[in-house]
């Protein structure tokens, strides 16, 4: 076992994949930290702009920015949770399978 | 007491004196005549719980059973009993009762308690489930010295648990005198004792079948409202905003951002609490254990976030269908069938009234119940947390590194016992006190000590003993001591004069967290004894773990 763990830790093809991934994990946290700070720093500093109607009736646009916040926060957990249990997986898997050779 | 600060935790303690405190106040929740049908649905839903109580103790063997449910639940299971962790009664009666009384303002505290989800998906879940065993103390530990970190980490989320607790068993009193029309006295020991049922017996897998059945529940019943509210609109979104706006009081500006955030340094604080709190909560934390692996473990956030996310939509929709339904039918609804004095039970009711306008009295018992079994459900998540930082981390860590199994399961039900009667004591202690602040305070010693330890300590090869411990009780003092200067508490509970409080921000969170991660590393760096050389070169293999999940404790280990 202790052979593996050492083959893994020299392989810089496990090191490359480790900092791929990490980065890709900040990349993604930074967007939706933004996304959510964007939305309360208008809630903060610009309040006239998010109370602003859109249309016709009593929609604002303020409405939809929040739900899309929502909904943008779920999706962009879904496109993470996707290329980890697929892509990173697989790859994490070929390290693993290449040390125990 | 006022119940709606209560329930509203999040709300009323964000924005104490803001917008919400400016509603009617309510004073004490008055008792209200008893409601069989809400008592007959609750029976129904306690019996079925305790029956499968009863199944899953016959599964709860060894202490990894307890702790974890032998760690076979499955991600999209998982995911379920997180969201019902996390759905709790304050964020379904209090959002929703929110959005009742000032419209958009509601929106931006749901946005706020789902952003968490996402950083702990990107940043920690996948290493968490392969570093941990049974608490997040295993996590931080990995490769420091055990006996410090664990006295910090279990010192940390008994003191999480118990803010948290408190502010859920004061609720739960007073909700069920509203819903039940029960005593307070009664309905705190009712709640103790159920919930000691599920985790004494039946552990984790009790436990987080509750979760499941309650999650199950809260949103099947949120979902019908918000179609029924639709449906009377022809499902237009639009044409229920008009007659929203044409019937409430503040007309237009429900479609706006009002007074509920006011300076920009709260609004960011608040916002890192939130964000961040949830990743330092140690029932949220564990649930990372029950899953037999890494893809498991990421499968369930991303349900729980959908789940999550789905349901504030929900509350949203529910409290504009209230304002609708309500409004235009005070003789039903209000104090005296006039609007002034405010809805019968208070602010917080709004979704239960809607109940009964759109499902009459069958439907509003059923979610009369689903609110009660919410609570029971929280509380249970919080008290198996609690035990397992006493038995786990505490006993079978520090004073009895030798014990069997049996002898931690034994540990582990003492705490959970002791934990109970701790809970009904305090429910019955804090009952005429304000504890709305203290889900926030939760949230703020969450982000503040839990958070930044386990972060540094995962990702930081430099991070040291010294550092996390240090840097961990920093924050964590430092939160409560700032919340104690904050306005809910100084003028609030301890009663000074209006405008005393010297700590003029609704969360210390941007100071108490920033405070964490700085003296984290700045001891880690000034830290060259012998011990820190051992922990810095114990990193690779501690990376490797977290990265691979090689070696990572399995469903099959026990």
């Amino acid at each position: 076992m202790q052979d593996v763990l050492d083959r893994i830790s020299k392989n810089p093809k496990f090191l490359e994949f480790v900092a791929m991934r990490s980065r890709y994990g900040i990349i993604m946290s930074i967007i939706s930290a933004a996304a959510y700070y964007g939305f309360i720093l208008l809630v903060a500093f610009d309040k006239p702009l998010l109370a602003t109607k859109i249309g016709a009736g009593v929609m604002t646009l303020g409405v939809p920015l929040g739900v899309g916040v929502i909904v943008f926060t779920i999706i962009l957990t879904w496109i993470y949770v996707r290329r980890a249990n697929t892509e990173f997986d697989a790859t994490n898997e070929a390290i693993i399978k290449e040390a125990q050779k | 007491m006022n119940i709606k600060h209560i329930l509203a935790a999040v709300a009323a303690l964000v924005v104490a004196g803001g917008a919400i405190a400016a509603g009617a106040d309510l004073g004490q929740a008055q008792k209200q005549a008893t409601n069989w049908t809400a008592i007959a649905m609750f029976a129904i839903f306690v019996g079925g719980t305790l029956y499968i109580t009863k199944w899953a103790a016959s599964k709860t063997k060894s202490a990894a059973d307890f702790y974890t449910g032998g760690g076979g639940i499955t991600g999209f299971q998982n995911g379920l009993a997180i969201a019902g962790d996390y759905m709790s009664a304050a964020s379904f009666l209090g959002i929703s009762g929110l959005v009742f009384a000032n419209g958009f303002d509601g929106l931006i505290f749901s946005i706020g308690w789902l952003v968490g989800w996402p950083v702990i998906t990107f940043l920690m879940a996948e290493r968490l489930r392969n570093l941990g065993k049974f608490t997040f103390a295993d996590v931080a530990s990995y490769r420091f010295s055990q006996t410090p970190v664990r006295v910090f980490a279990a010192s940390a989320s008994l003191v999480i648990v118990a803010f948290y607790m408190i502010a859920q068993m004061v609720g739960a009193g007073q909700l069920i005198k509203i819903l039940f029309g029960l005593e307070y006295l009664y309905a705190v020991v009712l709640v103790g004792v159920i919930m000691l049922a599920y985790v004494l017996f039946g552990g984790m897998t009790a436990t987080t079948w509750v979760q499941i059945i309650k999650a199950c529940m809260l949103l099947a019943g949120a979902t019908f409202m918000a179609l029924a509210v639709l449906f009377q609109f022809g499902f237009s979104p639009e044409a229920l905003f008009a007659k929203a706006v044409e019937v409430h009081s503040k007309k237009d500006a429900i479609m706006g951002p009002g007074a509920l955030i006011k300076d920009p340094i709260s609004a960011i604080s608040v916002g890192m609490a939130l964000m961040f709190g949830t990743a330092g909560l140690p029932h949220i934390l564990m649930r990372f254990f029950t899953v037999p692996n890494a893809k498991e473990a990421r499968k369930s956030v991303a349900w729980a976030t959908t789940w999550i996310g789905y349901f504030y939509i929900l509350t949203f929709i529910i409290g504009f269908g209230a304002i609708v339904n309500l409004v235009q039918n005070p003789a039903d609804f209000y104090v005296g069938g006039e609007i002034a004095k405010g809805l019968k039970g208070g602010g917080n009711m709004a979704a239960v009234h809607l109940s009964k306008a759109v499902g009459g009295d069958l439907f509003m018992g059923f979610i009369s119940a689903v609110a009660f079994a919410t609570i029971l459900a929280v509380v249970a998540g919080l008290t198996l947390s609690g035990a397992s930082a006493v038995s786990h981390d505490l006993y079978a860590s520090v004073f009895n590194k030798n014990c069997t199994s049996e002898q931690e399961l034994r540990v582990s039900k003492i705490a959970t016992m002791c934990l109970g009667a701790l809970a009904i004591v305090l429910g019955i202690a804090f009952e005429k006190e304000n504890v709305a602040y203290m889900v926030m305070l939760a949230f703020t010693i969450a982000c503040s000590s839990n958070f930044p330890v386990l972060f540094m300590a995962v990702l930081w090869k430099n991070c040291t003993t010294r550092g996390a411990v240090v840097g961990g009780f920093v924050g964590l003092i430092l939160a409560a001591v700032l919340t104690i200067g904050s306005a809910a508490v100084w003028e609030a509970v301890l009663g000074n004069p209006k405008g005393s409080a010297w700590f003029p921000y609704n969360s210390a969170a941007i100071f108490s967290m920033s405070a964490a991660f700085f003296t984290i590393w700045l001891v880690s760096i000034l830290d060259n004894s012998e011990q820190a050389k051992k922990e810095r070169a114990l990193y690779p293999a501690q990376q490797l773990r977290s990265e691979t999940g090689l070696g990572a404790s399995s469903a099959s280990a026990h």
